[in-house]
């Protein structure tokens, strides 16, 4: 701060609390709801203060079940496959594109940039330009209703490729001299020295594609019709069925709760990396 | 590729086996269904697959006079304008009041940045729910105010339901990226304006806010990138693209036009014409890129 202007700060706090309490209304709202009964919060308007059915409702929605309007699939399963599904983008994006990052760093080869730019073409691809035909790949594969079907996808990266060609560029070429020397070929010189020093760009990605994987909603829609294979982002969308006084909305929003809470620890917990990481792959 | 390694290893297979991977997804996956979307754009067939008409440009020249597409176009126009101008404005205020404040920083950050971690459709119905027309809070709060609340007859107060849980997601985001850009600008610029006795406000509209510029830039086309393609789950599950085709925007039209009312050749010609736009887009974000550098 420059100078003293209490009342500047007074204002400043204001602000900033009601910004703060306005994004988490709507999150309040829910968890308030989720401790309800169906019936109360039907009664206009619903209670405003947290009621005594926390445990019961989650554990119902956890379990499924219920009888709602809609879908009462067991959300303990949905939130099996969310994690799966998101597990296996971002380690597989973060795997897949290592890889091809260190082909196109330490390599010469034939067709070297031109894979370099098809790489980098499928920025301008995403799912929802070409969802038909895409669909129609996964059909012919026997890939609908599958962890393969709902991952494989959605693997190819090339945000993360360029964040790692851009970083192995960085690396100083004595170390690939040094590892020579000491007769290391290269893919010791890749597990031993690459993947060590990328740990950081590892863990910023890790929080990105983690998030991009969980919050995926259009793809598993398509690719998913059985309720076994539901990520819990298409699940709660089926929970909700019909007018609302059929809706168990107390069950729909502890799922709501319950989907929010795996990627916003993620974010809260790695806070420094998500920061870098949304930093990183935006250049 | 300007960047070149002085030192690399020599190996004739293994740089393909590295590439394999990452090559077979993105030519099973990306470049054989776009080349079938652009194909299947100059086909005709029926609902059933069995006949096949190649038709050139006919598709194109359907969706350029069919009225509901290019009205879907005016939405989508609409909405991405007030999610990018409101989601933007609303974060550069909290930005610039983070950045004045001393205590209590981390506390706020953390508290405005996790909507990011929201999906889409999550905050869809988050906020559907908050405005239901029979027992939603706000729409209860609204009615006591006088205002009828019912987006499901009221197309403007359906936009304007999707505007906000699209804001709301995308806060958090514009507001790291303000926050990161208000701490690159050097302290003793606006020490020296103090001291020249220029306020806080002279001091925001002459360095912070034109200095911010390029920060500003960038965020727009990412928002706009946003509201065309990331905002399905947020119109799928508040409006279905209701009422009418009122919140209907592109991503959403080509969906329900493929996949519900199996019009396979117009949904691929509008897969095509949103390529154009993805391209558009990324070109525009690049070459501004490339203007930060040199800035």
């Amino acid at each position: 701060m420059v100078e003293r202007r209490p009342a500047l700060g007074v204002l400043a706090h204001a602000i900033l609390l009601l910004g703060v309490l306005v994004v988490a209304f709507p999150l309040y709202i829910a968890f308030v709801a989720s401790t309800h009964t169906a019936e109360e919060i039907v009664q206009v308007p619903m209670p405003m203060l947290p009621g005594p059915h926390l445990i019961e409702n989650y554990h119902d929605a956890l379990v499924g079940g219920g009888k709602g309007a809609g879908s009462t699939a067991s959300v303990g399963r949905m939130m099996f496959v969310s994690l799966v599904t998101a597990l296996v983008i971002a380690f597989g994006k973060i795997a897949i594109s290592l890889l091809s990052a260190f082909a196109i760093v330490y390599f010469r080869f034939p067709f070297r940039t031109f894979f370099f730019w098809a790489i980098f073409i499928t920025l301008m691809l995403p799912v929802e330009v070409r969802i038909l035909p895409t669909y129609k790949v996964i059909a012919d594969l026997h890939m609908l209703n599958s962890f393969a079907g709902l991952t494989v996808p959605l693997i190819a990266s090339a945000t993360a490729t360029f964040l790692f060609r851009q970083f192995f560029l960085t690396v100083p070429d004595e170390l690939v001299e040094a590892a020579r020397i000491d007769g290391a070929g290269p893919m010791r010189f890749f597990m031993d020295v690459l993947i060590p020093l990328s740990k950081t760009s590892m863990a910023a990605l890790f929080v990105i594609q983690f998030i991009y994987g969980w919050n995926q909603y259009l793809w598993p829609l398509l690719v998913t019709t059985e309720e076994n294979m539901y990520p819990v982002v298409i699940g709660i969308k089926r929970m909700i069925a019909g007018g609302d006084s059929q809706n168990q909305w107390n069950l729909v929003m502890a799922t709501a709760v319950l989907a929010m809470i795996p990627p916003a620890l993620v974010v809260i917990l790695m806070q420094r990396w998500f920061v870098k990481g949304l930093v990183d792959t935006e250049k | 590729m300007a960047a070149e390694k002085r030192v690399v290893f020599r190996s004739g297979w293994l740089p393909w086996a590295l590439l394999a991977p990452q090559a077979l997804i993105i030519a099973v996956f990306f470049f054989w269904p776009a080349g079938q979307a652009v194909l299947q754009s100059m086909q005709q067939s029926d609902a059933f697959g069995t006949s096949v008409e190649w038709v050139g440009f006919a598709n194109f020249a359907t969706l350029l006079h069919d009225e509901t597409y290019l009205a879907s176009f005016s939405t989508t126009a609409v909405f991405s304008i007030l999610v990018a101008v409101l989601g933007i404005g609303l974060s550069l205020v909290l930005a610039v009041f983070a950045d004045r404040v001393v205590r209590g920083t981390t506390f706020y950050r953390t508290l405005l940045v996790w909507p990011y971690a929201v999906a889409p459709a999550i905050a869809g119905v988050l906020w559907l729910f908050m405005f239901s027309p029979s027992i939603g809070v706000i729409a209860y709060a609204l009615r006591h105010l006088g205002i009828n609340w019912d987006h499901l007859l009221d197309s403007r107060q359906a936009m304007a339901l999707i505007v906000m849980a699209a804001v709301w997601k995308q806060i958090s985001y514009n507001f790291l990226f303000f926050v990161a850009g208000l701490q690159s600008i050097p302290k003793s610029l606006i020490e020296a304006a103090a001291i020249d006795g220029a306020r806080p406000w002279r001091r925001f509209w002459s360095i912070q806010f034109p200095l911010l510029s390029p920060t500003t830039f960038f965020l727009l086309v990412i928002n706009v990138v946003y509201a065309f393609f990331d905002t399905f789950g947020i119109v799928d599950a508040a409006t279905q693209g209701g009422p009418g085709k009122a919140t209907s925007i592109l991503v959403y039209k080509v969906y329900f036009d493929g996949f519900k009312a199996l019009d396979l050749g117009g949904s691929a010609a509008q897969s095509v014409v949103l390529m154009l736009i993805v391209v558009a887009l990324t070109v525009l974000q690049f070459r501004f890129v490339e203007k930060k550098v040199n800035y």
